[in-house]
Parts: C-alpha cells; structure tokens; sequence
C-alpha cells in the first residue's frame, strides 16, 4: 500500500525550475531514502510532502487524503526534522521537548517509549540550552522533538550533513530502530554510501527522478563494467583518459579512477598500452559499481 | 486556549532570558528622561560672549558686569580688535561678541541714541534668537535704569511701552521638562510596541525555528497571539514604569484620568505592535528589521511634534501627518498629563488612533501567512 504518493509534482523558483515531473510512492513503514548532491531539489522535495511549500501543479497523497487540502490533519501525522537546527537555542532541552509535546497536545510521558533510547543520551544535559550541545546531541534532540507526538511519518531532511562518522552510524541505527515501531521514514542525503541504510531509494539530480528502487537493484541493474586504476600520477592519468574514447566514463574517486566500459575487449589491456605511451605506471582491476557508479552513470545517461 | 498559555510562557522565558532585552525595557526608560530632561535641554543656560570695550568708561564697565551678573552668559572680556569677531566666531569661542564703541556713555548721556554691535552665531536658530533677546533685555533694562535713577533724566523722556503681562496656561513655569517627559513616554512606548515585536518575530525567521512551529498544529491566530501579547503587556508596564520615574524623579504633573491614560497606552500598543509584525512580515533578519523600522521612526518621531510644535509645520507636511501614528498619541498624552483632558476634549484623536490601530492590526495579521 502507498502512503505517500507524489503525482507529477513541478516546482520552480523564478526561472529555476527545482522539481520537474516528480511520481514517487512511499510504501507504509518503508525506510526510503532520497539521495542526491547539493542543489538536486532534495529540500524542495521534502518541503512540498511535509505541506510546508506547494508545489505549482501535482499531488500530493498523504494516506490516501490529499495533503493541502488537509494539511492540518497532515501536521498531526508527520514528524519533521529540518536541516538547519530548528528549536529554540535559549530553551533548555528538557524545555524544548516540553513545548513541543505540549502544542501537539501530549505530554512527554505518553511517547515516551518512542524516545527513549535517544533521550537517554541527552537526559544528563536536559537543563543545558540547546544551544550550547554539541552537533550531535542537537540533532538527537531534534529527533526527539519531531518523534514526541508519535507520527506515523518521519521526515528528515539531511539529518547526517555535518556529522561525524560515529554520530552518523548510531544516527541511522536509531532510526532502524524506529521503523520497526512501523513508522515511515523518508530521509534525505548527499552521502551516496548511505543510501544501503534504506529499504529503497530515489536517485534526484536536477529536480528529476533518475530512478528509484532497491539499492541492492540499483547496483544489480548496472549494465557496464567497472575498474578501479590506481597510478602515483593519478590526477595526469585522469586528465589524458578522459580524452580516451575506447572509455565511456572516467570518474575521481578518492585515491582512485573508476573507468566504465560498453565494450567486451580487454580494456586492462588497452588502458594500460595507451599510458604506457605517456610513461605512467597503473594498477587496474575489475570491480563491482557501488551506487555512486550507478549515479555518475544515470546522470550521464541523463545529459 | 492552552496552546497559547504555552507560547506565552515559552516567550517569556525567551525574554527573561535575552541578555539584551531585559536590560533594554528597563534601563531605557531612566537613560532617556535623564538624557532628554537634563542634557537635551532647549533652554539656554551658560552661553559664551566675548566683549569687546572700545569705550572703557563707567557706564561701559556697568554693562560688562550686569552681563557677568546673568545667568544665561559667560562673558569673558577681549581686547578691542575688530579683525578678532570673525576668529572667534569661527573658532566657536563665542556665541556672540559684542562691541561697545567709544563714545557709547557719551551718546547715551546725550539723549541721541547710543549704539553697540551684536554679533551672533546663528547656526543654531532657536539659541540665536534667544541671546539676541537676553542681550538686548540686558542693555535696555541698564539703559532705562541709568536714565532715569542715576542722572535723573525725566522718565518720560524715553518712550513708554504698552506693559504686556502673560500668562502661561498648562506649564506656568514654562518647564521644558514637562513638555519633553510626556514626548519621552510615547517614544518609549514606541519601541518597546514596535522593536521588540519586530524583532522577536523575524528572530523565529532567523532561527529557522519558524520552520518547526509551521508543522506543528499551532493555528495562525495562536501564535500571532503568543508572539503578540508579550508585548502589549510588557509595554503597558513600562509606561507605568516611565511615568513612575516622571512623577518621582521630575514630580511630573498628572492633571488627567490615569484610566484614560492607560486606555490610550493599551490602545496605542495594539498599533505599535501592529506596525511591528507588519515590518516583520517583509523582513528576514533582524538587521533588516533595524534598518527598516530606524527609517519610519526617526521620520515619525521628528514629524510627531516632540520638540517642535506641529501646527507649524507647512500643510502637506501636516497632511501627510496623518499616517504618523506618534503623532496621535503624542496628542493625545500631552493632552492628558498637561492640561487635564478628558474623552470627550481628545475625542477625534482618540477615536483615529483606534481606527489605525484596527486597520494596522487586520492588515498586518492577514499580511502573515503561515503556511507560504
């Protein structure tokens, strides 16, 4: 059963166009994962679901209602959490909580279940601002605040941007933890790899949908061949490849290049003749697309 | 109902808790009445002349010292130069030098009128025009005295003048104080209503808090309500504050109703603070808000009658008056600490300011949309 459901949703902005022609279902206690780079339209997208923007045309289904008609039905079964840290920095944590359980109409007490096991790691600062915590207790107060009147959707808008690496982990594990309470969790991110934390996720580049699906059918549906070229002359290698046209794509990954083939020839051979030419000394290797590859590879398709 | 119990205490707290705030409603009210009452004073108190006696006789020596003996003057005494007036003009060592010329007992004692030269600093008018006069009343008054005790001249050798006797209604005394205190309240008043609103609402802007409050179920009126509220109370205490420190510190007369005053406060609040969540609805930062709100006041705030009378402002000036909300309540204030008002003398005024503050309020709540 689809609980969310975003039928041919536009948005722009002046003369940018954010979103263009966006359908996505969200199944019920779904962990679904929008994952794109800065400026892709992720923000927009989860503002038009949270009712917070409307789009120009498109629906938005909520349940099965339709979500701007009755958005205040709608602020009752979501829970949202912006990028930016939204509650008031001079309140205490304990004060922030208390505000926002009470103008949902309940009290700390009645979910308390749902929060404990983040609340527990801010109790011993319940009566520090939340200004003053750290990026990580802000942003497990955060959580706190839009789980407190016990939203059967959860939204979160890049809640790993600008977190650390142990923060980020225990982060995704919370929320693991909170979808099998059957909440529905829709999550944005820039961060490619995180994208094997949801059960499905929506590949945005440009206000498009490249295409959504499994992560596991997302690596499975990619059709090229992938090797991994390491070199002491990287960034030379890179340049001179790129002009390569027995290639179809060259990517900088970290200390490495990621090369895509259409071919069936040996194209470990072939690199290595061409730089050879040049003097360069590499290692090549098959290896399996991550869904970064898939990304760089459906965004390529898309141009 | 009880949603908006716990904005308000939420605010509140804000409030006590802003480390700028708090000190701001209530040092400003005694910085502003010492500031206006003792240092931005009109009246004219130690002004400097330099003298110049060309003539150097007793009578010239008279004069020198009844303008050493007056209150207004710091005379000090320069040797005659005619080329020295101008540098001490510009230098600012003086604001008037005065010449006695040779000869001046001489012609004085002759009956043909006597001359001396005043020359005066008139960059600023109103203090100009109030040494010229102080001068003058010196001179004529040791002239007069001269003539007619110390040489016996027949008094009605010298021109009898019509005795103008005047009588100063609302501030006998002509008190500068109490015309600037009930000016400082309505300023007062003012920014508590419109800053501080302003600025607390753009702050939820600012903060990106206004993001969470969105999809919550809190209802527009609610929370414009517990935004709102804080204020008009916080203002309403602060005018009993100011006029307090009035009343103690500069026994400030009361001659109206205390009822009637502080209708017109709760009134003039409801438009202060609509003003102010209308600046909020086009600003996003709490600089904007400074910048946007600094520019109507300083317009309103002169144009409000304060220091200068506002009748005599020219007619479109006066028309376009009309939108002033300060000016009203200035009125209206004046009205009743001074002269003892009641309704029905400040009717018209009172019943404009109502008006404004209910279009003000209507259209600055409608202006601010919750959902975009």
């Amino acid at each position: 059963m689809n609980c969310i459901e975003l039928n041919n949703i536009n948005k722009s902005f002046g003369t940018i166009k954010a979103l263009a022609d966006i359908n996505l279902n969200i199944k019920k206690s779904e962990f679904f994962g929008l994952i794109g780079p800065d400026g892709a339209g992720k923000t927009t997208l989860i503002r038009i679901i949270t009712t917070l923007l409307i789009p120009d045309n498109g629906k938005v289904f909520i349940n099965g209602i339709s979500a701007f008609k009755n958005f205040k039905q709608m602020r009752k079964i979501i829970g949202y959490m912006p990028g930016k840290f939204s509650l008031y920095q001079d309140l205490s944590v304990e004060e922030n909580l208390q505000f926002f359980a009470t103008v949902f109409g309940t009290t700390i007490h009645e979910n308390y279940h749902l929060i404990e096991d983040i609340y527990v790691r801010l109790e011993p600062f319940k009566n520090r601002r939340a200004g003053a915590l750290s990026g990580g207790m802000k942003q497990k107060l955060a959580l706190c605040c839009a789980l407190i009147h016990k939203p059967e959707f959860l939204i979160l808008d890049e809640p790993t941007t600008g977190v650390d690496a142990v923060s980020r982990q225990e982060f995704w594990e919370m929320l693991n933890r909170l979808k099998k309470e059957g909440i529905t969790i829709v999550v944005s991110t820039p961060y490619m790899n995180e994208a094997n934390q949801c059960d499905r996720v929506a590949l945005i580049q440009k206000g498009k949908i490249l295409q959504t699906d499994t992560p596991e059918n997302i690596v499975a549906s990619y059709s090229k061949k992938l090797y991994s070229l390491k070199s002491d002359k990287l960034y030379e290698s890179y340049k001179l490849l790129e002009k390569f046209d027995k290639l179809s794509a060259v990517h900088l990954f970290g200390q490495e290049l990621h090369l895509s083939t259409n071919n069936n020839q040996d194209t470990t051979k072939i690199v290595r003749e061409f730089l050879d030419k040049h003097k360069i000394e590499v290692k090549i290797s098959e290896i399996k697309p991550i869904i970064e590859d898939c990304f760089m590879d459906l965004m390529l398709n898309d141009e | 109902m009880r949603v908006i119990y716990y904005i308000l205490q939420k605010e509140f707290k804000q409030i006590f808790r802003n480390r700028i705030m708090l000190p701001i409603i209530f040092v400003i009210p005694f910085v502003q009445t010492i500031v206006f009452v003792y240092a931005a004073t009109l009246e004219l108190k130690n002004a400097d002349i330099s003298i110049m006696d060309y003539d150097k006789s007793s009578l010239s020596k008279r004069l020198i010292s009844d303008f050493e003996a007056s209150p207004f003057f710091e005379v000090s005494k320069i040797v005659p130069n005619n080329n020295a007036v101008s540098d001490l003009l510009l230098k600012d060592k003086a604001k008037a030098v005065i010449l006695i010329p040779q000869g001046f007992e001489k012609d004085v004692l002759s009956l043909d009128g006597a001359a001396i030269q005043i020359n005066i600093n008139a960059i600023d008018g109103q203090s100009a025009g109030l040494i010229n006069v102080y001068i003058q009343q010196i001179v004529n008054s040791l002239a007069i005295k001269y003539l007619s005790s110390d040489i016996n001249v027949q008094i009605n050798t010298i021109p009898a003048n019509a005795e103008i006797r005047s009588r100063f209604w609302y501030n006998p005394g002509l008190n500068f104080k109490y015309y600037i205190l009930p000016g400082i309240l309505v300023i007062l008043v003012t920014m508590m209503g419109t800053f501080l609103t302003a600025l607390n609402l753009v702050r939820e802007k600012e903060m990106g808090t206004i993001e969470q409050i969105n999809v919550t179920p809190i209802k527009k009126w609610q929370f414009i309500t517990g935004k709102l509220l804080p204020f008009w109370i916080i203002g309403i205490i602060v005018m009993g504050f100011g006029l307090l420190i009035g009343r103690l510190l500069y026994n400030m007369p009361f001659e109206g109703s205390i009822s009637l005053f502080f209708l017109a406060t709760a009134i003039y609040l409801i438009l202060a603070i609509g003003l102010g969540l209308l600046v909020s609805d086009y600003a996003n930062t709490q600089q904007q808000v400074m910048f946007l709100l600094f520019f109507f006041f300083l317009v309103f705030v002169l144009m409000s009658g304060i220091f200068t009378s506002e009748e005599s402002m020219p007619d479109w000036a006066q028309a376009v008056n009309r939108i002033n909300p300060i000016y009203y309540f200035m009125k209206i204030i004046r009205a009743i600490l001074l002269k003892g008002a009641e309704l029905k003398n400040i009717l018209t005024e009172m019943i404009s300011m109502t008006v404004y503050s209910i279009l003000v309020m209507v259209f600055a709540v409608w202006k601010y949309r919750k959902t975009h």
